[in-house]
């Protein structure tokens, strides 16, 4: 199990090969890849910068990854949020899980990046055409993250 | 014991995260409180009264969060001498 926060960009496939690397009990790999748009709320982005709470924001995710090793079936969970300067296109975070079988690999892997939007002290700000903003957090974010909340079959 | 060292005072460290760094002009400052315990919710009352950008951004209604030493906490938490108080907007990750 690991987090990382870190300016530089990862490598998936090198990544998804650390985190299952000799597990012969391994028989699926869930990952979510997020990148960054070039339009948001009907502005062209042009750059975004992001930033965040150090200390706090690993000891964030540490806890959401916890949880979700506590409540699904799965072996092993990373997950890289970048911060820092991005552009169009860039891949932000990862998030990557292993299990024996695919069904609370995926459930585990969108538990986690639901929880993130919501839990992890993390701030985009937007460089658009007539200037700087930041992002405004979205009510579809609070609505995925109560699913799990009332969710009782997983 | 030295029952003279008995604080009056409360000190804690403020710290001001993305759009409220801005808006303050500040990425954080040391805050003394005029009581021996206090709350987060003193702590808010504390800035929010200073006016200006403290008065709009900490208005009741407005979406801030707050962490004492990296855990979200409730605005009836108590803070203690050298807490890390921070202010969060709405986070946007992911």
């Amino acid at each position: 199990m690991a987090v990382r926060v870190q300016t530089t960009d990862f490598d998936v496939a090198q990544e998804i090969a650390a985190l299952r690397a000799s597990d012969p009990r391994v028989g699926a790999v869930v990952t979510f890849i997020g990148t960054v748009r070039d339009v948001n709320a009907d502005a062209q982005v042009l750059q975004m910068t992001l930033e965040h709470y150090p200390g706090m924001t690993e000891k964030a995710l540490d806890a959401i990854v916890v949880q979700a090793r506590q409540r699904f079936d799965i072996y092993d969970a990373l997950v890289i949020h970048r911060v820092g300067e991005l552009r169009p296109t860039d891949q932000i975070v990862l998030v990557a899980v292993t299990g024996a079988h695919r069904g609370a690999a995926f459930d585990a892997c969108r538990f986690i990046i639901d929880y993130l939007k919501t839990e992890a002290p993390f701030w985009k700000k937007e460089q658009t055409p007539e200037g700087a903003r930041w992002v405004d957090a979205r009510t579809t974010d609070d609505e995925a993250v109560a699913r799990w909340k009332t969710d009782t079959t997983t | 014991m030295n029952d003279t060292a008995i604080r009056h005072t409360l000190t804690v460290n403020v710290v001001y995260l993305a759009r409220l760094r801005e808006a303050f002009g500040s990425a954080g400052e040391p805050l003394q409180l005029a009581t021996a315990t206090a709350t987060v919710n003193d702590v808010l009352t504390a800035l929010a009264s200073r006016g200006g950008a403290f008065a709009t951004e900490l208005a009741a209604g407005r979406a801030v969060r707050v962490a004492v030493n990296h855990t979200l906490v409730s605005r009836e938490a108590r803070v203690q001498q050298g807490d890390e108080v921070a202010l969060l907007p709405p986070v946007t990750g992911g």
